[in-house]
């Protein structure tokens, strides 16, 4: 009978989350900012995931299936917002919209 | 199994630390397909084969396609690398670094200090008892969860059409 990596899973979901927050603070260019996003969902449904083998309750995939409904939704209205950021000012720098007002 | 494991978890936080140490966005995105394609993997010998699936389709697929087309209809230019140098100065990463180390630590000490090695006997989840749960116990959330999708569609609809009315209007005064 094979084991889990139970610790093993929620570290890796621990480590993808804080490679993911740390790529949202440093870059600068939208689609980065995007990516890691992305990367920061997976992570959390990853964690669900593990919780959910580890007790061998299907809830974890099931929320899963929602994270992912969530990051699909998500990414449609960034990428369409980014679209707009890069026609108006020609750029993908975060700081290019502090101007805005309103 | 362990084995598998950990190789594919060491090749997800190596592609996924490539994505964010990347210069040119394509390089970053190709990364993150196979930092995707590794969870997919990890998903796999969790015992969770229809998730496993799911994330190939939906993330390494879909949702990756949506920003490579993005990235072409952008078209950036060819100095968008030197640009992305100029941006990522020592600087500026060192702070956020430690930030994120201090909080990665945290949560290990969480994890370990909760229950110590913890494992579970390997039992795989099959797509049976996911869809029962989901279309049973969950189903007000599904229902939640087309509205999202709706509201999604309809946002990138409004917010990806060629010219908002604000932005006429400030055209036509120039």
């Amino acid at each position: 009978m094979t084991v889990l990596p139970v610790n093993g899973g929620l570290v890796l979901a621990a480590g993808l989350f804080a490679i993911g927050l740390l790529g949202v603070l440093v870059r600068r260019n939208l689609l980065y900012t995007l990516m890691c996003v992305e990367i920061m969902m997976n992570a959390a449904g990853l964690a669900f995931v593990v919780a959910g083998a580890k007790w061998g309750q299907p809830d974890g995939q099931v929320f899963f299936i929602f994270i992912l409904t969530v990051a699909a939704a998500e990414v449609a209205v960034g990428l369409a917002l980014v679209n707009q950021i890069y026609r108006r000012f020609h750029t993908l720098d975060n700081d290019s919209t502090s101007s805005m007002r309103g | 199994m362990t084995f598998a494991f950990y190789l594919f978890s060491c090749i997800a936080i190596l592609a996924t630390a490539m994505v964010v140490t990347s210069r040119h966005p394509v390089h970053g995105l190709l990364y993150l397909v196979v930092s995707f394609l590794a969870v997919a993997s990890v998903f796999y010998v969790l015992g969770a084969p229809f998730i496993a699936l799911l994330e190939v389709i939906v993330y390494a697929g879909a949702i990756m396609v949506l920003f490579v087309f993005m990235i072409m209809m952008l078209n950036l230019g060819p100095n968008v690398a030197s640009e992305e140098s100029q941006f990522l100065r020592p600087s500026v990463w060192v702070g956020p670094s430690l930030l994120c180390l201090v909080l990665f630590v945290e949560m290990i000490y969480v994890v370990v200090s909760g229950e110590p090695s913890a494992t579970a006997a390997a039992s795989e989840i099959d797509p049976k008892q996911v869809g029962v749960a989901l279309i049973g116990k969950y189903y007000l959330a599904v229902e939640f969860a087309s509205m999202l999708l709706l509201a999604g569609i309809v946002a990138a609809y409004h917010l990806g059409k060629r010219s908002l009315p604000d932005e006429t209007t400030e055209e036509a005064i120039q």
